[in-house]
């Protein structure tokens, strides 16, 4: 395959897993917790650099994916304690955060780790990180890992399907039929976790909250149906990614922030023109949106 | 009939430093339809939460069938209040009634075709078999209610709890409700419901629990539902009583 | 420690991160009881796009149009969030996610370009985003004092009226508070304190700046204008030791110490707090559960 190639089909990837987590996300309204996992998984990039000292997928996958259910934990424990959810999120992700800021610039110094690369994503040298996997042939090892952890994410969610379902509509009931609802809360922020992992060499940690959030945003303004809902947000995180693509290629800019900004394209044409939600729906028999 | 089937004993529960429930005693027979009333804050849904082990208790035990509640589950059924949940979710009606077999049907199997039917049967014992498939955000708050209702129908518990299934219904609705409560009665389940109507309990419910942070009285609704006993349960501490109670005491003098 | 202190450009820069720690721990305060901890979050990255762009357009690094610039891109995230959340059935944080990533994406788009154009990558724009207080100088501090205080005061003059307007929103209607005005003046007062601190701690850590001191106030107290007074000092001392922290070592980022500081301050709070810290609460469960078991049998006889 040919270097765009690969990079458009590591992007599509990319948009692919975001979308179809993302879906569970916005039905639980925890939103925000991608913007706070996707933070923290830097932490556990981090410590995982500084113990293996080495930049490998497997180390930064177990330590993305520790970090991202330790935040998970430290919300929810913190919240037990009746502090705000969203103030025990801005709490635990900053700080977190910050230790990661912190030990890159004291420990780690810049071998192989940069803030900013962290932050933007360099999907362009994705391809430059070829390994050889039986059946498959060369691939770059971000592709692989996409490929992997997009197998895991559809597992689960297809296993799962109507635990996922009830947990997010109503866990009273949930709870009360047995099913593990708390479990179930790690195991999906552990799902999240792995997908930021695995997106952060395309995307990096903001970006992948818009690939994670807006095209589920946008899908729910179109379906009222959750499987068909998983699809469409899917199908926009794809489109996305390999518009944003060429939006970059075209005025010659950042991959990753032109992906971002093409979710929010996206999502402003679902915002206006959903036949269901949309503004000029609303506008057309405002009567029914009661 | 004679044995109870949910003893509560010693119960208490807080909310941060205060108190909301303290000594709870009661035992409930099979079969019986018992309506939960009591002033506002008097920790109504709370009783019901801790009893179904929703929220911690501090101190006390309850015993479903002679058993914990972890071993009694998959006979018990309970009906959130009808604001607990999201209605803008995107699933339908049907759907949500299919969510009640979700216990029985078990792990890694999705529900057949069977499940659908039963489902659709309760939907259809609820007056709602014509909305089945209508997505959840466009029915009517009562609608709404009565998919509840037959959610918790599929589950075919022994013991049902219900947390105001009827506030804020319209009358067709909460008549189609108190008809099948009564199937259920009839047909030897255990229904509790929290109520807020003081003016229907006496049509509705053949026992009454009057609440208010303890158990002011438990029995019979004809023995128990006595001016005195309300105006002890309302009365007795006015920083718990709303306007809307005191409307509803004036009603029933 | 005291050679830091002579040197006259830490000397700048302390005082800068100590009002701006005073500033952000007073609006955090505001931010807390309009329950919108994570709205400084979404707009501190919504502020982006806005800084490079004013950068573009005037081709050099002149903190108070960056500061405008970022003002502007932050007020129409903050608008785009509230237009979301009531035109469509989108939930608040869902909207906030939306327009924090959206907006940052936007803004590195642009400074990729703008890092790419003549001159662009020696400006430091790059560390402006990302917080490098050592790098101000005597003006910028200047900017940033003069802007804080005016925020500070503005909370100050008006105390009882945003104590109404945040506690019973419906009352102060009541009474002839305009709430349409108190929004607007909040917002603007929550967006200034933000952009001011971009410079210092950066986009990313700015939200800390309001939302640790606040919390961990209110671990001590149940008065309103003392959880602002605390937090304001909590602030102030977070800002202040993060920036000698970071001084005493060379190359050391200044946000992220700053940040782990105020965290520092949150657990102690947490712990030890006198209103709702965890040792307290314990204690009191427990003597409650002693209290409800011994009591039982009194309550029964009076029941």
């Amino acid at each position: 395959m040919t270097y765009t190639a690969w990079i458009i089909l590591t992007a599509a990837l990319v948009g692919l897993s975001c979308g179809v987590i993302g879906v569970f996300l916005i039905l639980r309204k925890t939103a925000m917790m991608a913007d706070a996992i996707s933070h923290t998984v830097l932490l556990g990039i981090v410590i995982a650099y500084i113990v293996t000292r080495e930049v490998s997928g497997t180390a930064m996958l177990i330590g993305g994916i520790l970090a991202g259910v330790f935040t998970a934990f430290l919300v929810q424990w913190l919240h037990s304690l009746r502090v705000q959810h969203d103030a025990a999120m801005g709490i635990v992700f900053t700080t977190l955060f910050a230790i990661g800021v912190i030990l890159i610039a004291t420990s780690v110094g810049n071998a192989h780790l940069d803030v900013q690369h962290a932050l933007m994503g360099e999907i362009t040298f994705i391809p430059f990180h070829m390994i050889t996997l039986p059946f498959i042939g060369a691939i770059p090892e971000a592709t692989a890992l996409l490929l992997l952890v997009l197998a895991v994410i559809l597992f689960f969610i297809i296993a799962f399907y109507k635990e996922w379902k009830i947990t997010s509509f109503d866990p009273a009931l949930a709870a009360s039929l047995g099913i593990p609802v708390i479990l179930m809360h790690y195991l999906f922020m552990g799902l999240v976790s792995v997908t930021t992992v695995a997106s952060f060499d395309a995307v990096g940690a903001i970006m992948v909250v818009a690939m994670l959030i807006t095209p589920a945003a946008s899908a729910y303004l179109w379906t009222d149906k959750l499987s068909f809902m998983l699809v469409l947000s899917g199908s926009f995180g794809v489109v996305s990614a390999v518009t944003g693509y060429y939006i970059a290629a075209w005025i010659d800019t950042s991959i990753s922030g032109s992906m971002a900004f093409a979710t929010g394209l996206v999502f402003m044409i679902s915002f206006i023109f959903s036949p269901k939600h949309g503004l000029i729906a609303k506008r057309v028999r405002p009567a029914e949106t009661m | 009939m004679a044995t109870p089937i949910l003893q509560v004993e010693n119960l208490s529960a807080s909310y941060r430093k205060n108190t909301v429930l303290h000594d709870i005693n009661f035992e409930v027979n099979g079969g019986s339809l018992t309506g939960i009333v009591g002033p506002n804050g008097a920790g109504k849904s709370t009783l019901l939460k801790t009893i179904l082990n929703l929220h911690p208790s501090l101190t006390g035990s309850v015993k479903f069938f002679g058993l914990p509640f972890i071993k009694a589950k998959k006979r018990i059924g309970y009906v959130p209040q009808r604001g607990s949940v999201d209605w803008d979710f995107p699933t339908d009606a049907l759907d949500v009634v299919t969510m009640g077999l979700y216990g029985q049907i078990g792990w890694l199997r999705r529900p057949s075709r069977l499940h659908k039917e039963r489902a659709y049967e309760a939907l259809d014992k609820m007056g709602m078999a014509d909305y089945a498939n209508r997505q959840i955000s466009q029915l009517s708050g009562g609608q709404q209610q009565r998919v509840f209702l037959a959610r918790a129908l599929v589950q075919d518990a022994d013991f049902y709890f219900m947390d105001e299934p009827l506030a804020g219904v319209d009358a067709a609705t909460e008549r189609a409700i108190m008809t099948i409560l009564k199937e259920l009665k009839a047909i030897g389940k255990t229904v509790m419901v929290v109520h807020h109507d003081l003016q229907t309990v006496e049509d509705y419910f053949d026992h009454v629990l009057l609440l208010n942070r303890t158990v002011i009285k438990h029995g019979k609704t004809e023995q128990i539902f006595t001016r005195e006993n309300i105006a002890n349960t309302y009365g007795g501490n006015m920083r718990w009583m709303g306007e809307e109670q005191r409307h509803a005491v004036h009603s029933i003098e | 420690m005291l050679s830091i202190l002579l040197n006259s450009n830490t000397g700048w820069v302390l005082l800068s991160t100590m009002t701006l720690g005073i500033a952000a721990g007073t609006i955090g305060c505001m931010a807390y009881w309009k329950r919108q901890n994570l709205m400084s979050d979404a707009l501190s990255h919504a502020a982006l796009p806005g800084v490079v762009i004013a950068f573009l357009l005037i081709g050099e690094k002149n903190l108070l149009i960056l500061i405008i610039g970022a003002a502007i891109s932050a007020l129409i995230g903050a608008f785009l969030i509230q237009w979301i959340t009531t035109a469509s059935r989108i939930s608040e944080d869902s909207a906030m996610g939306m327009v924090l990533a959206i907006f940052y994406g936007f803004g590195i788009m642009l400074l990729t370009i703008a890092n790419r154009s003549a001159g662009g990558n020696q400006s430091g724009l790059d560390g402006f985003i990302y917080g490098q207080a050592a790098a101000m100088v005597r003006t910028d501090v200047i900017t940033m004092l003069v802007l804080a205080l005016i925020v500070v005061f503005i909370v100050f003059i008006g105390f009882k009226e945003w104590k109404l307007y945040l506690f019973d929103g419906q009352f102060a209607k009541g009474i002839g508070l305009s709430l349409k005005g108190m929004n607007t003046l909040y917002t603007a007062v929550l967006v200034t304190t933000i952009v001011i601190g971009i410079q210092a701690v950066g986009v990313i850590l700015m939200a800390a700046m309001l939302i640790i001191p606040a919390v961990s106030a209110r671990y001590w107290t149940q008065s309103f204008k003392i959880m602002i007074l605390l937090s304001a000092i909590f602030g102030g001392l977070a800002g202040a030791a993060g920036t000698l922290i970071s001084a005493l070592g060379s190359g050391l980022p200044t946000g992220p110490f700053i940040v782990v500081v105020g965290a520092g301050f949150f657990v102690v709070s947490l712990i030890f707090g006198k209103e709702k810290g965890i040792l307290i609460h314990y204690l009191q469960f427990k003597l409650h559960q002693r209290n409800q078991q011994s009591n039982t049998q009194t309550l029964k006889q009076e029941g």
